[in-house]
C-alpha cells in the first residue's frame, strides 16, 4: 500500500516567482531575501519525504472555468498537464510547466472518491493554474513528480462547508493509504489566509485581518479542526476578506493529514497578506530518521 | 440585472489579447460588438452553432463596461477577481510608469473605500 509521506498546506503567493527570480538582486525588495530563505527551508520538508507522486490541491481562478460550468470539486485524469494560462503569465510572470499525471492514480482516487460519496467532476482535458504551480515553484521546482491534480471550489459562491472539505481531505486520506502502490505519496495543496481582491482593503502594508491569520495558523497547527468548524464560516471568512474562503483549501490538507499537530509551521506577514508555510508527517517525520531505513 | 453577462464578458475580454486591446482602445466599440458577436455564443470556448439567446446586458451594466467604471461593476456584483485582473491589464503598466509601483491598485482600493465595514454585494449567481 502507499505511505502518505508528508502533507503540505501553504498559501499561494502568485508574485514569488517574479519577485525572487526574475528581479535582480539590487532591485529587489527588502523582504525578498528572507521570504527566499523561508521558502528553500519549507521545500526541504518535501524533498526529506522523498516522494514518488504528488496529489496537489488548488483551485481553477476562472482560468479554465466559468459559471457557465463550474465545478465544486474536480479531478484530473490525464498523462500530462499543461500548466498556467495566458493571463497569468502577463499579470504575474508565472512561467509555463508541463506536468507528467499519473492516469491511473486518477483513475483510483476518481473511484474511491465516488464510493466515498463525493461526486466529483473529472477533466480529462485539464489545464494547471498558479494555485498549482506556485507551490510546484516554492516545493518541487524541478517538477519531476507525477501529479494528481483535484480543484475545488472557493471562488464562486455559493461553497460547501468547512466540514465538507475537511471531510474530503479525510477520504483523500483513507484513498492514498488504499492504493495498492509501493510508492510514497506526498499531498500538497494551497489556499490563502485573509486575502482582499478587487475591494478596499487589498494591497495593504498587511494582509486585510492580521489577527485572523495567526488564529488560522495556530488552528492549523495544533489540528484543531473543533475550532474551524465552530469558527469558519462564509460569512466569518468573507468578514476576514472577500477572497479569504480560499483557506478552505488548507482545511482540507488538515483534514488529508488528520486531526494532529503540524510537524513544520512558518509564516511570514507581507504587504497585502501572509505566506503560511505547514507540513505534516501523519506517518512519521522523515527528518528524524524514524522513517526510511525500516522499509 | 445580468450579472452572468456582465462576468462572462470580463472572463472573455480578459483571456484573449486581441479581445482586450480592443477594450483598451475602443471600449463602447468593444462591448457593442461582444454583446451581438461574441457573448450570445454557448458557454465561453471558439463555439460557432450553438446559441444562448438570452445573453444580454442592462443599460447599467453597459455602462459601466464601456467607461471602465470598476466602481459599479463591484457594486452591482460583479466578481471582484475577474474585474481586478482586467483592469489591472488595462491600467497597471501606465499608473506603474507615471505614479510608482501598484498605485493603480491603491487607487482602486482607495475608491471603494466607502465599502470598508460594511457588507459587499454578493458575487454568489
Amino acid at each position: 500500500m502507499a505511505r502518505m509521506s508528508a502533507v503540505l498546506a501553504t498559501t499561494h503567493h502568485p508574485f514569488f516567482h517574479k519577485i525572487t527570480e526574475l528581479t535582480p538582486p539590487e532591485e529587489q525588495p527588502t523582504f525578498a531575501a528572507e521570504w527566499k530563505s523561508k521558502v528553500l527551508a519549507y521545500r526541504e520538508t518535501l524533498t526529506a519525504a522523498k516522494p514518488d507522486v504528488l496529489v496537489m490541491v488548488g483551485s481553477d481562478h476562472f482560468h479554465q472555468f466559468f459559471a457557465d460550468n463550474y465545478p465544486t470539486f474536480l479531478i484530473g485524469k490525464q498523462a500530462r498537464y499543461d500548466a498556467t494560462f495566458y493571463n497569468e503569465v502577463r499579470e504575474f510572470s508565472m512561467p509555463t510547466y508541463e506536468l507528467e499525471g499519473h492516469e491511473d492514480f486518477s483513475g483510483f482516487m476518481f473511484q474511491g472518491l465516488l464510493d466515498r460519496g463525493f461526486d466529483f467532476s473529472i477533466s480529462h482535458e485539464l489545464k494547471i493554474d498558479h494555485s498549482i504551480i506556485c507551490p510546484i515553484i516554492t516545493t518541487r521546482p524541478q517538477a519531476d513528480l507525477p501529479v494528481v491534480p483535484i480543484f475545488t471550489n472557493i471562488f464562486a459562491p455559493p461553497l460547501p462547508s468547512a466540514k465538507r472539505f475537511y471531510d474530503l481531505g479525510r477520504a483523500i486520506a483513507s484513498i492514498i493509504e488504499e492504493w495498492p502502490a509501493d510508492v510514497n505519496v506526498a499531498a500538497v495543496g494551497s489556499g490563502h489566509l485573509s486575502l482582499e481582491l478587487g475591494g478596499p482593503r487589498m494591497f495593504g502594508e498587511h494582509g486585510p485581518d492580521p489577527a485572523w491569520d495567526l488564529q488560522a495558523i495556530e488552528w492549523l497547527a495544533k489540528g484543531n479542526i473543533e475550532a474551524i468548524l465552530r469558527d469558519v464560516t462564509w460569512d466569518s471568512m468573507v468578514a476576514a476578506g472577500n477572497a479569504t474562503p480560499g483557506f478552505l483549501d488548507l482545511v482540507l490538507m488538515l483534514g488529508i493529514a488528520g486531526p494532529i499537530e503540524a510537524d513544520y509551521v512558518d509564516d511570514l506577514d507581507l504587504f497585502h497578506t501572509r505566506e503560511m508555510f505547514m507540513t505534516w508527517y501523519p506517518e512519521g517525520d522523515p527528518r528524524s530518521g524514524a522513517i526510511g531505513e525500516a522499509r | 440585472m445580468s450579472r452572468y453577462a456582465v462576468n462572462k464578458f470580463l472572463y472573455q475580454v480578459d483571456g484573449d489579447p486581441s479581445l482586450l486591446a480592443e477594450y483598451k482602445a475602443d471600449p463602447a466599440a468593444l462591448v457593442a460588438r461582444w454583446e451581438t458577436e461574441i457573448g450570445p455564443w454557448l458557454g465561453t470556448g471558439a463555439r460557432t452553432v450553438e446559441r444562448t439567446s438570452w445573453i444580454s446586458l442592462t443599460e447599467e451594466e453597459r455602462r459601466a463596461l464601456v467607461e471602465h467604471d470598476y466602481v459599479a461593476l463591484f457594486e452591482m456584483g460583479a466578481h471582484f477577481f475577474l474585474t481586478l485582473t482586467i483592469f489591472i491589464a488595462l491600467y497597471d503598466e501606465e499608473y506603474a510608469a507615471r505614479s510608482g509601483p501598484l498605485s493603480f491598485q491603491r487607487e482602486y482600493a482607495t475608491k471603494l473605500a466607502l465599502w470598508n465595514g460594511k457588507t459587499y454585494p454578493s458575487v454568489a449567481l
